[in-house]
């Protein structure tokens, strides 16, 4: 048989069937909104943070030095208590000594890649005008595996980069502002005063207007030559094939060799600061539709409690236990809650479905929609936070009632 | 004062006062004692505002004296708190008001499971089988399953009274169950509370109808808080 409690919590509500309709559509909507709003950031997020991810190296080690080597003797004597005091980082090298060797050492790991780097500005001059563009000097064999460049080419190759050494990829928005194509030369100068010509052999596009429009490439010996900095590399980008392996990969880098080595989440940590404030206002702003979802469930609750005067005294009469009478009343808000939950879930799932086949806005094929991630944690949260509003809902006017004194009610219907 | 009984009180009342607290307090019982043996079937007479409810409330629990103390089977049970009186209630004592206070949404053998329920001694069946049992006794078999509002006074009352027995209590109360009745029902609701102390439970009703009181075993009349008289019925 029933439990007596929820026997009568749904008697009750049944006897008021549009009441206990309405209750459920506020908590069928507010959970809902909640899956699916919160989903469609996740998905802008997530396809945010993976175009980052993806198209940035996971360490970028650069020359930059943070903290000392490792100081022989220490080396010496691993065990002892031994403590050096005055040690400094080097004065500030331009460049990465012994590149090469890192790179190697790196790429020897399993799960890591490295390509070398030398950045450096340039100035690209076609028909009498100039375009400053951070350049980088790279190893196209290497790059390959670091970067999306290559899936970024849009004309061209990649690997051109090695086998002529007067080449240049730039991005394909630039080439349009130079009015430059595929095969034309571009006049390149640096600060360090040296000139030379350039044929484009290659076009990239990553999407990012910004890069597109900024960003040059060029080999690394060419990039040496040009920035007067034979044998030099600036930069060392690290790829992982495990991500979450950024922080501690990084901190053994900058151990052992000294030199800053930064895992994508310090060099992204504004971006990543700002998703944190973006899921503040998004759970903020839906959970208070949770939240007024409540109010409709307070609002059956009391109005129940109030008509239920006189079937709350009898029982109470007859003997029926205070906490008894509570549970009725948060059984009822509850029912409201699990209803609303149940529906929540279906309609959140239903409108993520929906989004998933609107364009994306800026997409340039209709494939590209808007991604939902949909997750158990969202659907978990939505119902921990339903659940637990509806019961705190409920449970203030059922103390009241199980308060009711019955003789008052029992007097006063005689 | 007290008529002399064979047995020794189930229910007992000893020096019980009950005074509203207010700035002028208001006494609803004032120095009272009384004992019921099992068995008795004894109907509490007197003029309204008397304080005949407020005796019946008290006796049954459903208000605590300001002073002095109720007693089943001797031991005070005026000092427990209120959920204590209100599980020797559902065992104990079964009630009947001049209002039925049926659930609206419930059938009358739901209504009659009630107590059984909250109780939980009972498997559903042995439930089932006894809240059919005491309706049958009430001539109520017919209206088992249906709601209080497709139910007559009579038949409403009679339910009341169906619930009231429905964990067998030693003591059945009953505060002006026939006030809503015509004479017919009403003679009819008195014959069957003249009939439960057959199985040796203690009948107290409360009644303005001199003819009911007759059929009583002992008549307390109460006239502003206190007992005027005590006998056996006229
Ligand atoms: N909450 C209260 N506040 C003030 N006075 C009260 C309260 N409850 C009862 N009284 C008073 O106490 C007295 C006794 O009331 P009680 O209901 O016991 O009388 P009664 O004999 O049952 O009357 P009736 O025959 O009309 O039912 C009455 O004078 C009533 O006005
Ligand atoms: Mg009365």
């Amino acid at each position: 048989m029933m439990p007596l409690p929820l026997t009568i919590a749904l008697a009750h509500l049944a006897a008021r069937k549009r009441q206990t309709v309405v209750s459920v559509l506020g908590v069928v909507l507010g959970v809902g909104m909640f899956i699916s709003v919160s989903g469609l950031m996740a998905g802008f997020q997530a396809t945010f943070r993976g175009q980052l991810i993806d198209s940035n190296p996971h360490i970028t080690v650069t020359d930059e030095i943070r903290q000392p080597p490792a100081q022989p003797l220490a080396m010496l004597h691993p065990d002892a208590a031994v403590h050096l005091s005055r040690v400094l980082p080097r004065d500030p090298v331009r460049g990465i000594s012994g590149a090469g060797a890192i790179v190697d050492a790196l790429s020897a790991m399993p799960g890591v890649v490295a390509a070398p780097v030398l950045r450096g500005q340039m100035i690209l001059r076609r028909a009498g005008r100039d375009f400053a563009v951070s350049a980088s000097g790279i190893d196209p064999a290497r790059e390959k595996q670091v970067t999306t460049l290559e899936k970024d080419m849009v004309a061209g190759t990649l690997d051109a980069l090695g086998t002529r050494s007067d080449g240049i990829i730039i991005g394909a928005s630039l080439a349009t502002k130079m009015g430059a194509v595929l095969g034309d030369t571009v006049a390149v100068s640096t600060i360090a005063g040296t000139g030379v010509a350039l044929r484009i052999v290659g076009l990239f596009r990553t999407g990012m207007e910004a890069q597109d429009n900024a960003l040059a490439y060029v080999s690394l010996a060419r990039q040496q030559s040009l920035q007067g900095r034979p044998r030099v590399v600036n930069e060392i980008q690290v790829r992982l094939a495990d991500i979450s392996r950024s922080i501690p990969v990084a901190a053994m880098i900058e151990g052992r060799w000294g030199f800053k080595a930064a895992p994508w989440e310090e060099t992204f940590e504004r971006i990543l600061e700002v998703f944190v404030l973006q899921n503040v206002i998004i759970y903020g702003s839906t959970g208070s539709i949770l939240i007024v979802a409540a109010f409709g469930i307070f609002n059956i609750i009391s109005t129940v409690v109030m008509e239920k005067g006189r079937d709350i005294a009898i029982m109470r009469a007859v003997g029926i236990p205070g906490h008894v009478v509570v549970t009725i009343f948060v059984v009822e808000g509850s029912v409201v809650g699990v209803l609303g939950l149940l529906g929540g879930w279906a309609a959140g799932a239903l409108i993520a479905l929906v989004l998933a086949h609107i364009p994306a806005p800026g997409a340039t094929d209709p494939s590209q929609t808007l991604k939902v991630v949909q997750s158990a944690f969202t659907y978990g949260l939505a119902s921990g936070i339903a659940l637990l509003s509806a019961v705190a809902a409920a449970w203030l006017p059922a103390r009241k009632a199980a308060r009711t004194d019955p003789l008052a009610i029992i007097r006063g219907a005689a | 004062m007290t008529v002399p009984s064979p047995r020794a009180p189930a229910l007992c009342a000893n020096h019980v006062s009950r005074v509203l607290p207010a700035t002028v307090p208001v006494t609803l019982i004032d120095d009272v004692s009384l004992e019921f043996a099992p068995g008795s079937f004894t109907v509490i007479t007197g003029p309204s505002g008397s304080g005949k409810s407020s005796l019946l409330y008290l006796l049954g629990l459903l208000d605590v004296p300001t002073r002095g103390e109720i007693l089943i089977d001797g031991q005070s049970v005026s000092g427990r708190d209120s959920e204590a009186r209100a599980a020797m209630r559902l065992r104990t004592f079964g009630f009947v008001f001049q209002f039925h206070f049926l659930l609206p949404e419930f059938s009358v053998l739901d209504n009659v499971m009630l107590p059984m329920r909250q109780l939980g001694t009972l498997s559903r069946a042995a439930m089932l089988e006894r809240a059919h049992a005491i309706l049958a006794s009430l001539d109520m078999t017919s209206s088992a399953n249906k709601r209080p509002d497709a139910l007559s006074g009579g038949q409403r009352q009679r339910t009341a009274v169906a619930r009231a027995l429905a964990n067998d209590p030693r003591f059945v109360l009953a505060d002006e169950p026939t006030g809503a009745l015509d004479t017919v029902n009403a003679a009819a609701v008195f014959a069957i509370l003249r009939g439960l102390t057959t199985a040796g439970r203690t009948v107290i009703a409360v009644t303005h109808d001199m003819g009911l009181s007759a059929t009583a075993d002992r008549r307390i009349h109460i006239v502003d808080g206190r007992v005027v008289s005590d006998g056996a019925a006229a």
